[in-house]
Order: C-alpha cells, then sequence, then structure tokens
C-alpha cells in the first residue's frame, strides 16, 4: 500500500510539471500572448510595456519565468495580469461553489444511470429498454448550453419554478443550497446519464449470461439479490473508470458550460473567463488544480478496483 | 452394480414427455422432444449423449434455467408433490438449490470471481435455511472438508482465482451439497478436468451419493465416466431418448443403432489398437431442421422402410430402446458378443 501511494504521488507530480510546462508553453508563443499588454491597459505607449516588461521580468528567458510562476502557485503570491487580483483569493470563493455542482452532478448521474442502464438490460429488447434508448440518445445529443438555456428561460424564467441561476452556500441554507443547484445539477448530469446507462447496459447483458451468473440462479437465490450482488458489482468497473474520469474533470473545473450558463461563479467560469482574455496566471493555476483532481480520482478508482474485483492488487 | 434397493412407492422425479422448443432466427430449435425418465432415490442416472443432443437442455430445464422469452415447455417434470416445469418462479427458487442442486461443466467460470468461496456458499444456505452467519460458516468449513479441501478453514475465506481447477470443482460440490438436496443434477462435471482429477472427483460424488442418499443425474458425453458410477444409462440422439437401460444392460447388451456406434467409438486399453478410431458416420441433425422419422435414419447403417415413422420407447422391464428393428435382428446385426463392451468399427465408419 505504501508502495502504492509512494508511486501515485510520483505520478501525480510528474503530470503536473508536464502540464504547467505545456500550458506555460503555450500561452507564451500563441500571437498577442505577450503579458504587458494585458498589464499595461488600453492604447499603452513603446516605453510603458518595456518598463512593464522589466518590472514583472518578462524579458527574462522562459524557464526563468516559469519557475518564478510557479514558485508564487506555491506560495499563493500568484496575480492576474488582467485584473492584478491574487488568483488563489479569487480560485478560493469559487471552489465551494464548482465542488456543490461536481459532487451532486456526479451522485446524480451515477445513481441514475446505474439504474435506468441495469433496468434498460433487464428489459433488453422490449418496450421498456427501446424507450431508454431513445431517451439516453436524446440526452447525449443535447448541448449542455442548450439545455441549459432552456431550463433558464422555462423552468427559472417563465414559470418560476426554480430560481434563476445563482448560488446560495450550504452552511447558509441547505435547502436553497439544493434547490439552486437542482437545475446546474440536472443540465450537467444528462449527457453523462445518457453515456453511463448505455455502456452499463452492454456491461449487465454481457455479465448476465456468465456461468456464475446461472449457478446463482441455480442457488435459488431472488432475482433482485442476483442482479445485484452478482451481475452488477462485475459490471460497474468500466463505468467507475470513466466515472472518475469525468467526476475529477468536473471538480477541477471543467463544467465550463454548465457553470457559465447558470451563472454559478465557479472554477470553470474563471477558466473560461482568463482564457478569453489571454490571462496565464489563472489558467495555469486552474490547470493545475484540474490536473491534480484528475490524477486523484483516477488513484481512487484504482482503489475502488481492488476493492470491487479481489484479483486486482494494488501495486 | 444395478440398483437392487428396495423402492418405496413413487419415484423422486418423474419426467413425462419432456419438451423444450427455442425460437431463434434460424427457426424453432426442438431441443428436447418427448423425453420421459423416473429417478429413484439413491440412484445415479446418467444422460449420455453428443453436443447437441439435448441432455444438458433437459437437466437445466428441470431447475427452471432455460427458461427465457424465446423458450416454450410442454410436458411435466414431477419432482415429489412439485411439477415443475410449470412451477411459479417463487416455487422454483425454493426447489433450487435446496431440493435439486447442480454442479456446472466448467469450474473456471462457474463461480463469481469476486465473491469469496465461502461467502457463496454461506449465501444459498442463508437463502433456503435460517442460520445465523457463524453457524453457516461452520457448516460451509465441514463441507469443503467433506469434499476433500485442505485446510478447509483458512479456505473458505479465499477467492475461486486462488483456487485449482479440481478444487473449485470441489467446492461447486461443497456448495450443491450444501442444502442436503435430493437430486443432484452433475452436468458434465469432470469434462473440464483433467483425467486424474476426474476420477477423484467421481470418487467424491459416489461416496457423497453413499452418504447422504441424494439421487445423482449425470449428464455427460463419456461413457468412461458412467461406466465408473452409473447404475442406469439414458442415452439421448437430437432430443429424444434413443435407449434406456441399466448400466450392465447398455454396456453388454445396446439394443439401438447409435448405441452400438457409441461403444464402438470408445478407446480401449486392454484391446489391440485400431488403425483408426471408428466414429459414426455423418453429423447429428440440426435441431432447427430435423430429420422425418428416427432421428438417427440418415446416420444408421440398418435404415430400411419403417424408420420413417418414429419409433416408441419401449422395451421390458426398464430396458427401453427406440428402434423399429426385431430384438432378433438387432441381435444378428449388431457386433457385439453378450460380455464385451464395444463395437467394432462399421461398413463407411471411416468418412469424416
Amino acid at each position: 500500500m505504501t508502495r502504492f501511494v509512494v508511486r501515485r504521488v510520483m505520478q501525480m507530480l510528474i503530470v503536473l510539471f508536464a502540464v504547467s510546462v505545456l500550458t506555460f508553453l503555450i500561452f507564451n508563443v500563441i500571437p498577442g500572448g505577450d503579458p504587458a499588454l494585458r498589464l499595461a491597459g488600453r492604447q499603452p505607449d513603446p516605453g510603458q510595456l518595456e518598463r512593464i516588461r522589466q518590472d514583472w521580468g518578462f524579458d527574462e528567458p522562459l524557464y526563468v519565468q516559469y519557475v518564478k510562476t510557479i514558485g508564487n502557485v506555491v506560495s499563493g503570491d500568484l496575480v492576474s495580469y488582467s485584473t492584478q487580483q491574487n488568483v488563489w483569493q479569487e480560485l478560493k470563493g469559487r471552489i465551494p461553489r464548482t465542488f456543490s455542482l461536481a459532487i451532486g452532478a456526479a451522485i446524480m448521474w451515477m445513481v441514475f444511470a446505474t439504474a435506468l442502464g441495469l433496468y434498460s438490460a433487464v428489459k433488453a429488447g422490449r418496450f421498456a429498454d427501446r424507450f431508454l434508448t431513445i431517451i439516453a440518445l436524446i440526452g447525449i445529443s443535447m448541448p449542455v448550453f442548450w439545455v441549459g438555456a432552456l431550463m433558464n428561460y422555462y423552468l427559472g424564467f417563465k414559470w418560476e419554478i426554480f430560481p434563476n441561476g445563482g448560488y446560495v452556500p450550504f452552511g447558509e441554507d441547505p435547502w436553497e443550497w439544493f434547490y439552486h443547484l437542482l437545475m446546474p445539477w440536472t443540465a450537467l448530469s444528462l449527457l453523462f446519464i445518457g453515456v453511463y446507462s448505455r455502456i452499463l447496459r452492454s456491461n449487465v447483458l454481457d455479465t448476465i449470461n456468465e456461468d456464475y451468473v446461472r449457478t446463482a440462479r441455480a442457488k435459488g437465490l431472488s432475482e433482485r439479490r442476483v442482479l445485484v450482488r452478482h451481475v452488477l458489482r462485475n459490471s460497474m468497473v468500466p463505468v467507475i473508470t470513466l466515472w472518475g474520469l469525468d467526476f475529477g474533470a468536473v471538480l477541477g473545473g471543467g463544467a465550463i458550460l454548465t457553470e457559465t450558463v447558470f451563472d454559478l461563479q465557479g472554477v470553470g467560469q474563471y477558466a473560461a473567463e482568463s482564457i478569453g482574455q489571454l490571462d496565464v496566471p489563472p489558467v495555469l493555476f486552474i490547470t493545475l488544480f484540474g490536473a491534480f483532481f484528475i490524477v486523484l480520482l483516477n488513484t481512487i478508482v484504482d482503489i475502488m478496483y481492488a476493492a470491487l474485483d479481489p484479483r486486482v492488487r494494488l501495486a | 452394480m444395478s440398483a437392487q434397493a428396495p423402492e418405496p412407492g413413487a419415484p423422486l422425479l418423474a419426467v413425462e414427455d419432456l419438451e423444450v422448443a427455442f425460437g431463434t432466427e434460424g427457426g424453432v430449435v426442438q431441443a428436447v422432444d418427448g423425453v420421459s425418465f423416473e429417478l429413484k432415490a439413491g440412484e445415479v442416472l446418467a444422460i449420455v449423449g453428443e453436443s447437441g443432443s439435448g441432455k444438458s437442455v433437459t437437466a437445466m430445464t428441470l431447475m427452471g434455467l432455460t427458461r427465457s422469452p424465446n423458450a416454450r415447455f410442454g410436458g411435466r417434470a414431477h419432482y415429489r408433490d412439485t411439477e415443475l416445469i410449470e412451477a411459479s418462479e417463487n416455487t422454483l427458487r425454493e426447489v433450487r438449490g435446496a431440493e435439486i442442486a447442480m454442479i456446472f461443466q466448467d469450474p473456471m467460470t462457474s463461480l463469481n470471481p469476486v465473491h469469496k468461496v465461502g461467502d457463496q456458499i454461506v449465501e444459498q444456505i442463508q437463502e433456503h435455511e435460517a442460520l445465523p452467519d457463524q453457524q453457516a460458516r461452520e457448516r460451509v468449513v465441514e463441507l469443503l472438508e467433506k469434499v476433500g479441501i485442505p485446510r478447509a478453514r483458512q479456505r473458505v475465506d479465499n477467492y475461486p482465482f486462488e483456487f485449482s481447477g479440481g478444487m473449485r470443482q470441489r467446492v461447486m460440490i461443497a456448495l450443491a451439497l450444501s442444502c442436503n438436496p435430493s437430486i443432484l443434477i452433475a452436468d458434465e462435471p469432470t469434462t473440464a478436468l483433467d483425467v486424474t482429477i476426474q476420477a477423484q472427483i467421481l470418487e467424491r460424488i459416489r461416496e457423497l451419493r453413499d452418504e447422504t442418499g441424494a439421487a445423482v443425474i449425470l449428464v455427460t458425453h463419456d461413457l468412461g465416466v458412467v461406466a465408473d458410477i452409473a447404475d442406469r444409462i439414458a442415452v439421448m440422439y437430437a432430443g429424444r431418448i434413443v435407449e434406456e437401460g441399466t448400466l450392465d444392460e447398455i454396456f453388454y447388451d445396446p439394443q439401438h443403432p447409435y448405441t452400438w456406434g457409441l461403444l464402438g467409438s470408445i478407446t480401449r486399453v486392454d484391446r489391440p489398437r485400431p488403425e483408426r478410431l471408428p466414429a459414426i458416420a455423418g453429423l447429428p441433425p440440426s435441431l432447427a431442421d430435423r430429420p422425418v422419422g428416427c432421428h438417427f435414419r440418415p446416420r444408421c447403417p440398418h435404415e430400411f422402410s419403417n424408420c420413417t415413422e418414429v419409433p416408441a420407447l419401449t422395451g421390458d422391464n426398464g430396458h427401453r430402446d427406440r428402434c423399429w428393428l426385431s430384438a432378433q435382428q438387432k441381435r444378428e446385426l449388431r457386433e457385439v458378443r453378450p460380455g464385451e463392451i464395444g463395437l467394432g468399427a462399421k461398413a463407411g465408419a471411416e468418412a469424416e
């Protein structure tokens, strides 16, 4: 177990290093990427730009700039070039919003995808299965910005069933927190429910023909017990893999569209704004933040594998 | 060898005219076609046949394991007071595992890889009996010891992948016996195992039959296995029983040409080795498109005009067969002498 943890931490450091170098390089070579332009405001004269370059160290070699920037990331002193705000301070307020969105949605899509996928497999070929197939395809095909906009318009604005965007901290009022997040959760989950339930359905159909499922039936177990204990558990592995990756991405601010459509002011929305302004420090910070969660969730997924299937050993 | 034990009343299991058909894309497959047999307590009945003869389907149908939306069933199977073919799923669940238990062909895939073997057996025990965890576990340890698993107390907590094939089949036997079933169905229990392990497993099944008095239905294509432990044999071909009798009757006085062919195709260690192992010419018919009349007709060297009608399963004293040839003709045609197992090759039998 110690070996496993050490190896995973090493892997994470390598991934974070690679991701930060790449992000840093990309934003330095794209046209108009000059950070001095961001800092100087509108219509700067060449003298100003030169001064800014010297003050901020943009005239130094790239690797020196990189090391400095990473130093600032670690110490929490990183400052946005566009707004000159401290990136960590800005991000800190947004993390609970993004986490609320991610955790709620991840639970929602996993629960619904499992239930619908299993049901679809049990009813394979019958009306319920075909109906769910169509529903899943619709869910997969609908872009989140469109669904989100429709929900906002009808459920939020026109019929006033749900609040129109916004976020209430959980600590302030748990019900309002839930109530405000229900629409974003749903919009974000639709795609995942569609994809996951399809994958689970085909896995269940593969597993249900296994010899050990026949053995389970021959033991006189109820169909429910056969399905849950002997079929579902063996069908979950591929779905868990995907879930880890997607959940990690959303935690790290990957749900940019959802956050923006519902104006959640989360990490993803911050990333979108910063990318629009070619503002390297927040982009770099959020990229590292996202990469961290993806690697972390992958590690958790590996631990879950070992729990689901005893043949898997952690090493 | 044959069952001489006094029979108290009715048989344990009576199968009458069992029919199983599956609707497939290639048409209706009549897997089992009018199979009838009886099983008495403590008896070992072997159902012998090639792949696709319907022997496994017959066995699994008794437990309701072939039920599916495109399967059609006919006939009856009475186990004590329960009719199995039309029984509700809930009735069947009480029978499965507790009254009739099954050992499957492939021990490598028949146990769930993600659960401990002990838990898999406990699961069955607790499904049928209100037994506390600790006691159920104790019974599992005893069972594992009984089927010959060393260090059973530690092994209960192992996973199937930590056992060899032979050991897994022992676990399957322990599982099958865990609720003291009256009938044990063994579907090719030794096919996936190597020969030395085969003998051990068969020995185990026989001992357990003697100890518990359970009747055994042994489904196999291996006449060697049958010779070891069967009391009675039913030979199946293309969904029908073509001959049924005691072990001695089938081996020493076979009546059906298919049985002759089967016996002729076994290798014998006590005979000179033939140039080439005799085989029955041709292939078994497709069950979706079966020959009219006797199913064996297209491969039978003794076919004549009567054979386009289905012969009835008839005979004296429980030795029955489905063939139009007279007893006299059979005695003349078959190349087996009384007291001798195995038959010579037929003309044309060399064809693949």
